[in-house]
């Protein structure tokens, strides 16, 4: 990937972030989030990861996005133009916000694997196909031989070879959570008939 | 050259807007998406990781199917927190953190 497409994409997510962060108008907020999490999922395409790219701009910037927004609008949320500024909160946030972005910084360089890039770690279709043997289904090995990344056939792959219990678990987790957002939200009945 | 250190440097600034919006505003609702940020700043940084830690010349994908699980909870998070959200609001006819002082000792 050409690295001004990449400071692009880091500038959109980043900026649209810091707009979630000091907007004003919790619609405003909602949407630059959106925008932030599409430059997010460019990112993640750019990482060769284009299922998690496409669940991120499904579930993300579209299912999270708008229960966000209906919410934002059920609850009529007015701007919080009249309110002092809270000051000890946004300066001991913006001093740990740039405690741990320097941290990460000064950390990130200190690994062998932080200086990989797409040059010097170049993915190996064909030897991974190789590699695989027969363990591999014969749909992945089709595609790595003729080239391509069979990104969501690898991860449910893995999910289903690997992670069958854990993914039982999340299944149960969202019935659970199914079931906890219907008691929560639903109106007590008054007594009175 | 675009290295995996430049995908955590963003991942990880994204991490600290989120935790800066946590920490400063009121309003419980961007409290909340900061929140999500947050979490979306830690699946960048394992797909990072996942890209350049090659397994048989892939990517590893155990990362990334960390990855699927962490959006699959934050979507059952965000569903269960905004529930919890609108009932405040009905108790409390407001969405600020510092209405909500019950626990407060």
């Amino acid at each position: 990937m050409p690295p001004l497409l990449f400071y692009l994409l880091a500038l959109i997510t980043l900026g649209f972030g810091f707009m979630v962060v000091t907007g004003r108008n919790p619609v405003t907020c909602a949407l630059s989030l959106a925008a932030s999490f599409v430059g997010l999922a460019a990112l993640f395409l750019s990482l060769d990861a284009y299922f998690i790219g496409v669940i991120q701009i499904l579930v993300y910037a579209g299912a999270v996005m708008v229960l966000f927004l209906f919410i934002i609008m059920l609850l009529d949320i007015k701007t919080e133009e009249g309110k002092k500024v809270n000051f000890p909160a946004i300066v001991s946030g913006v001093f740990l916000a740039v405690l741990l972005a320097l941290q990460v910084v000064m950390v990130s360089g200190g690994t062998d694997l932080a200086g990989k890039s797409a040059q010097t770690a170049p993915l190996a279709l064909a030897e991974a196909s190789a590699k695989m043997g027969k363990a591999a289904l014969p749909t992945i090995t089709k595609d790595l031989k003729a080239g391509e990344l069979p990104d969501a056939k690898l991860i449910g792959f893995t999910l289903f070879d690997q992670y069958g219990f854990h993914l039982q678990v999340i299944g149960l987790l969202l019935l659970v959570g199914t079931i906890g957002v219907v008691v929560l939200s639903k109106r007590e009945r008054s007594t009175a008939p | 050259m675009i290295t995996l250190g430049h995908y955590l440097v963003v991942s990880g600034m994204l991490f600290a807007l989120g935790l800066a919006g946590v920490i400063a505003r009121r309003n419980i609702i961007i409290v909340y998406m900061c929140l999500e940020m947050m979490l979306s700043a830690a699946n960048l940084a394992l797909v990072g990781f996942s890209r350049f830690h090659l397994v048989n010349g892939l990517p590893d994908y155990t990362a990334q199917s960390l990855v699927f699980f962490t959006i699959t909870v934050a979507a059952a998070e965000v569903a269960v927190g905004l529930a919890i959200i609108v009932a405040l609001f009905r108790s409390k006819q407001s969405v600020d953190v510092e209405s909500v002082t019950k626990l407060q000792g």
